[in-house]
Parts: C-alpha cells; sequence; structure tokens
C-alpha cells in the first residue's frame, strides 16, 4: 500500500531563483497524477523537490505525515522512486546490470542480492516488454526499448509511489501511449501512486485520474479533468485560445489550439 | 514465474568479471616473481621461494632477494595498486576518464610537498611520506573548494585539477632549478616514477596504509553501482551522494599520497588501469578490484620492460608508463568529444 505524499507550502529554487512559490498539494493515494504546464513553470523542479533531489528553500514535503527531509534517505528510497529527466547509463552496461541497480536500495551490509531480487527484475522487464532484451547492451537499444529500460530499472525498485519526469520525451506517439499505458497497468495492478510530469496534453488530460495545471510555480487548477478544465483556464495557463472537445475515444477533455492561420471554421 | 534470462546474464557477468580477477591476480603473482628472479644474478624459482621462506640458499642470494629486488617488486606491486584503485575511483566518481589523480593535479600535490622536504628542508624518511600524503590531501581539497558549485561535478573539477596541477609542476620544477645539480638529477628519477633503490623504511608505510585503504576504498565502493547512474538516480536509491563522494574521494587521494610518496608519481598508471580493466571485465560495472590489479600488473610489466628489455642502459618505471600512456591520453582526448560523451 502506498504511503501518502503531500507538499506543505513547497517553495524550491536553485540559489537565489525562487521557481515554485509556497505550494501545498496533497498527492491522492493510488491514483494517476499528471502535472502540466508551460515550460519553466516549475512542475518538473516541483517532482525532484517531492523526490528529495532538490532540498526545499522552505516549507516541507510529508511521506506518510512524516518530512522526507528528515528521514532516512534509505527509508524514502523504499516507499518512493523517481525516474528523472535524460539518465545516464553506464557505457556497456546490460539491460539486466542497469535494471538490477533499481534493487541497490534493498541491498545492505548483511542482505545480498537473493531470489526475491531476480524475481522483482524479472518481474520489472515483463512488465515493460523488455525481458528478450535482458542480456543485450543498453547502447544498442533504440529510444523507445531504452525508455522502457529505465522505467523497468524504477519498477524494480519496488515502491509504492512512482516519480517520472517526462518518461515520454523523445518518444514517438504510439511509444508514447504505449508508456503511460504501461503506467497505467501498473497502478491498476498494483495500486502504485504514480505521478508524471508530462508535456502533452491530451494525453494528460486522456489518462490522469488527477491533473493538476501549474503555472509560474504555484498551481492553478487541480482535480478530475472532466471537472477542472475550461478553454479559460488553458487559454490563462497557456497564452493560446484553443477549444476544450471531448476525445471521441476516452471523452476526456481534448484541446483543440487556434492559432492565427487555418481556422477558418472557428472564425466562421 | 521463472528468473531464468535475468539469472544467467547476471552470472556469466559476475563469473567474468571474477575470471578477469583471478586471472590479473596470477598475472601480478607471476610478474611479482619474475622480478624476484630474473636479472644479471639470476635466482631459481626454488631458491626464490626458499629465501622467502627464510631457509638456507646459495651464497649472494639473500642479499640480492632482501635488499635489492624484494624492495623493489613490492614497492612496484603496492605502488600499482594504490594507483590503479585510485585512478578507477576516481573515473567512476566523476564519470570521466579523463578525472585520474596523476591528470588533475594530486599526485602533482603529492610530488611537490615531498620535493620540498627533501631538497628545500632537507628532510627524509617518514617525513616525506607524511609531506606527500598531506600535499595531495590539501591540493585535493583545494581543488574540490575551487571547483565547489552546489556540488562537484564533472568538468569543471577535471579543469580546475588540470589548472592547479600546472602550477605544482611549475613550483616543483623552480625548486629544482635552485638545486644542486646533483641532488636534482637524483630528484628527477623520483619525479620520474621509480622503483628502483627502495628501501623498507620506504615502503612499510605504504603497505600498511594499503591495509586500511584497500577494504575502505571497497567498502564505500559499494554505492558506486547507484553513483554510476547520476546524482540523481543514486539519490532516489537513497545513497548519500555528497557524503560517500567525499569519502570515497579522500581514501582515493589517500591511496594517492602514499604511492607517490614511495615510488614517485608513475606516470598514467592511475589513468589506464581503471579503462583496461573496465575493458577487460565488459558490461557496466565499476571495476576496482579489477583495476587495482591491472595497476599492480602494470608497474611489475613496465619496471621489467625498463630495466632488462631495452638494451643495456636501465629506464625508471616512469619512463616505460609514459610511453605507453601518453599516446592512450592523446587517443581518448582526440575521441572523447566526437562521440559525444566528453562531459
Amino acid at each position: 500500500m502506498p504511503l501518502d505524499l503531500q507538499a506543505e507550502r513547497l517553495s524550491l529554487g536553485y540559489g537565489e531563483r525562487t521557481i515554485v512559490h509556497d505550494l501545498s498539494l496533497t498527492l491522492p493515494k493510488g491514483k494517476v497524477t499528471i502535472i502540466v504546464g508551460p515550460n519553466a513553470c516549475g512542475k518538473s523542479t516541483f517532482l525532484r523537490g517531492l523526490a528529495r533531489l532538490l532540498p526545499p528553500a522552505s516549507g516541507r514535503v510529508l511521506l506518510d505525515g512524516k518530512s522526507i527531509h528528515s528521514t532516512p534517505s534509505r527509508e524514502v528510497a523504499l516507499e518512493l522512486g523517481i525516474l528523472p529527466q535524460g539518465p545516464i547509463a553506464p557505457d556497456g552496461i546490460t539491460v539486466t546490470d542497469l535494471v538490477s541497480r533499481g534493487r541497490h536500495v534493498h541491498q545492505g551490509w548483511f542482505r545480498r542480492w537473493s531470489g526475491d531480487d531476480d524475481d522483482a527484475v524479472t518481474a520489472a522487464l515483463t512488465a515493460t516488454g523488455t525481458l528478450p532484451l535482458a542480456a543485450r547492451p543498453v547502447d544498442e537499444l533504440s529510444g523507445g526499448q531504452r525508455q522502457r529500460v529505465w522505467i523497468a530499472m524504477a519498477l524494480a525498485q519496488r515502491t509504492g509511489i512512482l516519480l517520472l519526469d517526462e518518461p515520454t520525451t523523445y518518444l514517438d506517439i504510439s511509444h508514447q501511449v504505449e508508456v503511460l499505458d504501461l503506467l497505467t497497468d501498473l497502478n491498476e495492478a498494483e495500486g502504485t501512486t504514480v505521478v508524471i510530469v508530462l508535456h502533452e496534453l491530451n494525453l494528460a488530460f486522456r489518462y490522469a485520474d488527477h491533473v493538476v495545471v501549474m503555472k509560474d510555480g504555484a498551481v492553478v487548477t487541480a482535480g478530475d479533468p472532466n471537472e477542472v478544465l475550461t478553454e479559460q483556464i488553458i487559454a490563462e495557463v497557456f497564452g493560446m485560445r484553443c477549444r476544450l472537445v471531448d476525445d471521441p475515444v476516452s471523452n476526456t477533455p481534448m484541446i483543440v489550439p487556434i492559432g492565427r492561420h487555418r481556422v477558418g471554421v472557428q472564425e466562421a | 514465474m521463472s528468473a531464468g534470462v535475468v539469472t544467467t546474464t547476471r552470472r556469466r557477468e559476475l563469473a567474468r568479471a571474477r575470471t578477469v580477477a583471478v586471472a590479473l591476480f596470477v598475472g601480478v603473482v607471476a610478474m611479482f616473481l619474475l622480478t624476484l628472479s630474473y636479472g644479471d644474478f639470476q635466482i631459481s624459482l626454488p631458491d626464490v621461494v626458499r629465501s622467502l621462506l627464510g631457509r638456507s640458499t646459495p651464497a649472494g642470494v639473500d642479499y640480492v632477494m632482501h635488499d635489492l629486488r624484494l624492495p623493489r617488486a613490492s614497492v612496484a606491486a603496492c605502488a600499482g595498486l594504490a594507483f590503479g584503485l585510485a585512478g578507477a575511483i576516481f573515473q567512476q566518481l566523476l564519470r570521466n576518464p579523463l578525472a585520474s589523480p596523476d591528470v588533475i593535479g594530486v599526485s602533482q600535490g603529492a610530488t611537490t610537498a615531498g620535493i620540498i622536504m627533501v631538497m628545500v628542508l632537507g628532510l627524509e624518511g617518514g617525513v616525506v611520506a607524511a609531506a606527500g600524503l598531506a600535499g595531495a590531501l590539501v591540493t585535493a581539497l583545494t581543488i574540490y573548494a575551487l571547483s565547489w558549485r552546489k556540488g562537484v561535478g564533472g568538468y569543471r573539477f577535471i579543469l580546475v585539477g588540470i589548472g592547479i596541477g600546472t602550477v605544482l609542476t611549475s613550483i616543483t620544477s623552480y625548486i629544482l632549478t635552485r638545486s644542486d645539480v646533483k641532488v636534482a638529477a637524483e630528484a628527477m628519477i623520483w619525479l620520474t616514477g621509480s622503483v628502483n633503490g627502495r628501501t623498507w623504511p620506504q615502503i612499510v608505510p605504504l603497505a600498511v596504509s594499503l591495509l586500511i585503504l584497500v577494504p575502505l576504498a571497497l567498502i564505500l565502493g559499494r554505492v558506486l553501482t547507484g553513483m554510476q547512474l547520476g546524482d540523481d538516480l543514486a539519490t532516489a536509491f537513497g545513497v548519500r551522494v555528497q557524503w560517500s563522494r567525499f569519502a570515497l574521494l579522500i581514501v582515493a587521494v589517500c591511496l594517492t599520497g602514499m604511492a607517490t610518496s614511495a615510488a614517485g608519481p608513475i606516470a598514467f598508471v592511475a589513468f589506464m588501469s581503471g579503462p583496461i580493466a573496465a575493458r577487460m571485465v565488459g558490461g557496466g560495472r565499476p571495476v576496482l578490484v579489477q583495476a587495482a590489479l591491472v595497476g599492480a600488473l602494470l608497474v611489475l610489466v613496465a619496471d621489467f620492460i625498463g630495466s632488462h628489455l631495452l638494451g643495456s642502459r636501465q629506464f625508471p618505471v616512469g619512463v616505460v608508463t609514459g610511453v605507453i600512456g601518453a599516446p592512450y591520453l592523446l587517443w581518448l582526448l582526440a575521441t572523447a568529444n566526437r562521440s559525444g560523451r566528453g562531459g
């Protein structure tokens, strides 16, 4: 069962520059939350703050009601995993070895690699459809395969909460859908709390149980995509007029952007 | 569910790493014995073993063994081990093959401190070893402080290190030019890196420090499997990144300082050992044990070449490793950025 994850008046930044301001938010337990917003709105920074990769300027992140900054990092690592943006694999590493690294926190002074670890790695490879690649070097894989391997590594950590920073970047549309399906499978099968920062709005609205819209380091609105999204909010947050129609496949909101050209029907 | 592929792949990789380590160890032992046995005064292997065990041997054997060759082989093996291990730790931590202590000025710190002790203050023995260690530590901390910007990473550390190394090298040269020619010539041999004419008081501190530093490095080095994937993922795995990096760097700096004091800055051993070991093992594991053994083997082989295979003249071991290492450095510089892995 995943623990509660909550940001309490969280401010984050780099040096003097504050990027996330006084942000309070509860991530719904056992749901898929997707954070969207324009470039530089602080969504990735917020995710890094949630995962203790960035110490807060002020405020706290609470895991099961306790501040993650005063909890030993290893204990946090058993409950909360994150896949950061653009991770780098060591040269020559095999898929099995890379995914095995996800078991790092489960190794210790007295606990060496065991059958449980083998099972966790195998399960992660199976879930991501990368088991046939197990013996291959990561360098030789395509972008889509590599991304699935990284997700497998995060899955192998077996945490109740999984944070992912733009896991579909550089993937073509079919692989984007594949990754989001995979994360939904995980959420449904294990009850994992999944938090994703995503660029692709229509996919975000389709796959999110809970959507968080951010602008200038603050949350503009958060909730069920069907209830909280309006054309005004999108226009205000992204600085672009649009129509919000029903996604014919999922009945979730779908953005149809309005630029200056090729909008004859709209004008009429 | 069958864990077949995962288990086999892991077993195969571990088996290869183990085989390489065993083969290297055998190679080190063989070269060690060869160094003891071969030379103008040939000693047969049975006599080598007998002498090592303190049994009676033909006339002259004990002297050549215990006063000449055993110190030489020991310092070569120990210094090589220390350089190889230190280099691999640096390269893994900073995720860059250029980031070895002999490229980024840590060895030069030990060298300059040693030269000041010997040439300016006229001291010898244990003080010089301590000064070498202190020199390496102060240099490393200076590089660390100057390149610190919310953590230490990659290229800034290396560039600052190269800069500091250059400053230290010019200080060393300045001291040499002010000194008596004869003393300076002797110092030059140490500066090149030499395992010839070492005495036990120079070797024992190194050997003792290895007994402490090597286990420490291997224990602390267990976090490297996490840290190889970057600071973010290491943190996500629960590794205390800054603390671990600092502790490992200190251990590696101590290894460098002690080895430099005993044998001089033997060129490029720290720099080459890690990549050679990685290539032999394959995969992407941090190969500390193998790198240490490669280091020991490199120094033993290079010393053997320098003293027996280059005609009647003997060359210090550092000349030989330098000749092998320099083209590798050039190759690395030429290819690093082309493949986009420079930083």
